[in-house]
Parts: structure tokens; sequence; C-alpha cells
């Protein structure tokens, strides 16, 4: 546990270190509040909700997140430190932890800064606080399934841009099996299966402030199916 | 402290260890040698439980290397090639967060940290960030941080490629100080430093262990190398072979009346004497006698060589 956190400080710090945590905060909030204001016309709509900044999200942290795990095992690989850290008597799974809670506070850090957004919005009306929570634990778990998968991609490469685009593609893909535009594709029942597989059609209805049981079971088994992959992926190594 | 049995590793098809055995006892410096993708790395990086071997198995410290990789990783300080580092850290930091998930108490971290820094020389640069190091500062760091939870076995890459001269010497003094309490293998294609800091050597060449033992063991052999002039080669030849202390007798060269001969001894034998009453008892002119100790560059050159030739 000690080590689980003593990892995931460094990786912390090693955001600060470097302009990534600046450049994905500013890229967030940024992006979060011109959607919010510009393509969901808050004003225009006239209803006091945040359904502007969640509807969104999906989206947004599809071209976000890939910012933030690109470098966690690829720049290991190319730096040669990865030889340093697993040599180090600490077991796989508390390294892949410790990235991924690291990554996972950041993103946190991104939606706490969306805040002072509540507080616009209680002043302009009657805010339905429901859906707002909804939004922001699912904000989290949509989060974490993007960053395990992010995270996993890294370790397959010492390439950054690689893992970069590589993540960003698949989160697209996981993302996108959900949407309307694809599921209309296909018969109502595949139609339905591919939504329930979606990671964004499954935050539609958490941001409504319906919190199903088995919504969360889905992000925590996807977030853990990669991060388990991304332990077996630097077991491999050692075998290569 | 060290036991390999049959290591052996492939890297696809290509064979990096084709089984190498070998036992190193506490307290032993042992220099690791052979030409580049001889397989120094690959055999340490197993010791250290970074890469699993294809076949054969290691104990370190009492601990197998595949079975209990975190048992072994306690008890080994490891320096890889080129002291990777985390270069956006500072000095102090670094080492802190290398005694924190070594899971040092913060008492005894201190205590270490500061140990380390001063066997290592850092004091002046603990503040700074690690890119703004020189090379020599970095592999000094690197060592820290392979000292810190006090080993009883070092295992260091190429611990001094890169450096200059008076940093190669620093590091040299380091590692021999080290060797006085500690169990060190280090790998190294520069010959002289294995003559500066190993008690043994180990010659990998192609994946195969070629020659082990002491830097005695290794030299053993030598050659009296004489120049004649005015001496019938054949006849000479029979005078010099029934010389007692003599092995082999070659020819060098031959040319204007002058012969060069090297006569193949043991290390521990003279035939100085010898030679030169043979040389006046039959009138010939002795025009050169000279002593040539094997040097460790030789018996690797003789090996790596014969190698080639083989290969060819």
């Amino acid at each position: 546990m000690k080590t689980l956190r003593t990892i995931a400080i460094r990786e912390w710090r090693s955001y600060f270190n470097s302009p990534i945590a600046y450049v994905f905060l500013i890229a967030f909030v940024g992006a979060s509040l011109f959607t919010f204001f510009n393509i969901s016309a808050f004003f225009a709509r006239g209803k006091a909700d945040l359904r502007g900044l969640f509807e969104s999200l999906p989206f947004l942290l599809v071209l976000l997140v890939p910012a933030l795990t690109m470098r966690l095992w690829a720049e290991e690989s190319r730096q040669g430190t990865l030889e340093i850290l697993l040599t180090l008597p600490a077991r796989d799974r508390e390294w892949v932890g410790g990235k991924f809670l690291a990554s996972w506070g950041l993103l946190a850090v991104g939606l706490g800064l969306t805040f002072p957004l509540i507080f616009v919005v209680e002043r302009l009306g009657n805010l339905d606080w429901g859906p707002v929570i909804g939004g922001y634990i699912g904000a989290l778990l949509l989060g974490a399934a993007y960053l395990a998968v992010g995270q996993f991609v890294s370790a397959l490469t010492e390439n950054q841009i690689l893992a970069f685009i590589l993540a960003l593609l698949a989160c697209l893909a996981m993302w996108g099996i959900g949407t309307d535009a694809f599921t209309s594709l296909f018969s109502d029942s595949t139609a339905s299966t591919l939504r329930s597989l979606g990671v964004g059609s499954r935050f539609e209805s958490i941001a409504r402030g319906v919190i199903d049981l088995r919504d969360l079971l889905y992000y925590a088994s996807v977030t853990g199916f990669f991060l388990v992959l991304s332990v077996c992926a630097l077991r491999v190594r050692r075998w290569a | 402290m060290i036991e390999i049995m049959g290591l052996e590793k492939n890297y696809g098809e290509l064979k990096a260890l084709r089984g190498i055995s070998g036992t190193i006892e506490q307290g032993q410096v042992v220099g690791l040698l052979g030409p580049n993708g001889a397989g120094k790395t690959t055999a340490m990086k197993i010791l250290v439980g970074y890469l699993l071997p294809t076949a054969g198995t290691a104990t370190v410290a009492g601990y197998d290397v595949v079975e209990a990789p975190l048992a072994v990783q306690q008890r080994v300080g490891y320096l890889p090639e080129n002291a990777p580092l985390y270069t956006d850290m500072l000095v102090q930091e670094y080492l802190q967060f290398i005694a924190d998930v070594r899971g040092l108490e913060p008492a005894a971290a201190n205590a270490s940290i500061r140990k380390a820094v001063h066997e290592c020389a850092l004091n002046d640069v603990l503040a700074r960030p690690i890119d703004q190091l020189s090379k020599g500062y970095r592999q000094r760091v690197g060592l820290a941080a392979a000292i810190l939870h006090e080993p009883p076995i070092l295992i260091l890459d190429e611990p001094t490629t890169g450096l200059d001269p008076n940093q190669i010497v620093e590091v040299r003094d380091l590692i021999r100080r080290m060797g006085q309490s500690k169990t060190v293998i280090l790998s190294t294609h520069i010959l002289p430093e294995v003559e500066a800091t190993c008690d043994r050597a180990m010659i990998l060449i192609d994946g195969q262990i070629r020659a082990d033992g002491t830097l005695d063991e290794l030299t053993r052999s030598s050659s009296q190398v004489v120049t004649l002039a005015g001496a019938p080669t054949e006849i000479a030849r029979g005078v010099f072979i029934d010389l007692p202390g003599v092995g082999t007798v070659d020819l060098e060269s031959e040319s204007d009346g002058l012969t060069t001969w090297r006569l193949g001894i043991d290390a521990a034998t003279d035939v100085g004497e010898a030679v030169y009453r043979a040389v006046r008892d039959r009138d010939w002119t002795l025009t050169e006698l000279r002593r040539d100790d094997r040097t460790l560059e030789q018996v690797f050159r003789e090996l790596t060589e014969r190698d080639v030739e083989v290969a060819a």
C-alpha cells in the first residue's frame, strides 16, 4: 500500500514536472467551457442544468485522456528507466496501479476545475443536483476506463506518439460502438447490445442521475480488465 | 552467493546465452568480459530478475531469480547500462524515491541516503535536477541508488562507459572500496579496468563462458623472446627445446641472419639465464633477450580471434 502511494506520488509529480499536466488541465477546462456555452447553447435552452457539459464529455475525454496515458510506459521504455523500475522490489501491479491512480487524480482535478460552473448555474435557476452528482461520478468512471485502456496501449510501445494515436483510436472505438450514429446501422436487438457495450451510452444514463449498479460494475470491470492487461504486458516483456 | 546453472536465453531466433554456469563466492569482485553482443548484459538482466531465462536456473543470495524475484531484488543493487534515471527529478528526490520504493523506514532512509551520497561524492549536486548533471555525476547517482539499501551484492553493467579519465578513476576507486565488503559483478570491455578492480574474470564470448579464473590463473603462461645473430635455425630450435622449463618454441621472424624466437614458458619459471648460457656456449650473438608476460588483453584477443577463425 505504501509502495503504491510512493509510486503514485512520483508519477503525479512527473506530470507537473512536464508541461503535460498544465496543457491537459487548460485544454480540458477550456474545451468544457466552450462546449457548455457554445455548442450546447446553454443560454438559448434556458434550463439550469449541466447537460451541455456532460453530453460532450465522453467524446472530449476520448481526445484528452490519451495525452495523459501516452507517456506512462512508453517513456520508461525509451529512457531505459523501465529497467530501474522493474528491478526494484515492487510488484508489477503496484507500478500499474500507482500510475493509474496518478493519472486518475489528474483527471479528477480537471473535473474539479469545472465546479465553478455548478455555482454559476445554481445562481441562474433551480439546479437539480441528482444529474450533477451522477454526471461527475459517471465522468470519473468513464475516465478510469479510458485511462486503463490508454495505459495498456502505452505498455505496448516505446513510441509516445504511437501510444497516443492507438489509445485515441481504442477509446474512440469503445465510445463509438454505443453511439446512435453507429447503432442505427443494426437491428434493434443488436443495437441495444452495442449500446450496453459502449462506454458513452452507459454514461448518459448515469448523467441523468440514474446510478445503476450494473453500470458501475461495467466501468469497474472494463477498468480492471485493462489494468490487468497492462500487468500482463509488463510480464511479457520479461520473456522477450 | 550467486549460482548459475546452464543458463540460456533466446531472443527469438538469436541465442544470446548458450548455457552458462558458474559460482561466485561472497566478497569476490568479478569482471564479466566479452566483445559487444556476447551476452554480458543479458546475463546481468537475468540475475536481477528483469529478464526471464529460456532455460537453466540462477540463484542469487539463496533465492531463485524466477521464483522469488522480489527477494533477489531486495538483496541486489543494480546499475543498468548507461545509468538510466528519472531526469525530471532532483538528485535528492530521486534517492528518496528509491528508498521509499525499497520500503526503508524514514529514519533509516535518511541515514542510508546520507551515507550513499557521501560514498559517491554527490553532496554538491543534491538539489540539482538530474538532467543538468554530467555523465559522470549521473553514473554516480545511479551507483548511489544501487547501494542505498546496503545490498550484499552489486551488479554493475559497464559502470565506466562514457566517463572521462578522471571520472573513470573515481568510479573504479568507488568499486574497489565497495568490493571490500560486497560481492560485485561488473561488466566491461575495458581490460585494464578488470586488472585494476577485479579478483576474477569471466570471459563471455558468443553466449558461452570461454575462460574463468583469477587474473593470475588467466595470465599464467608467458614467453621469453630471444633474438640471435648467426645461429643456424634448426640447431637453435633443437637447443631451445632441450632447455628445462621451455614448453614450445616458435620462430617469429627471420631476416638478415637474425632469428627471433618465442619460447613458451610457465609464468613461475625463469629461463633467461639458461638461454644466455646456451647461446654463449655456442658463440652465437644475443641481440635481444626479453620476457613477455601475457596480459589479460592477449588472453582476451586469443580467445576472440580463435572464435573468429572458427566462425570463418
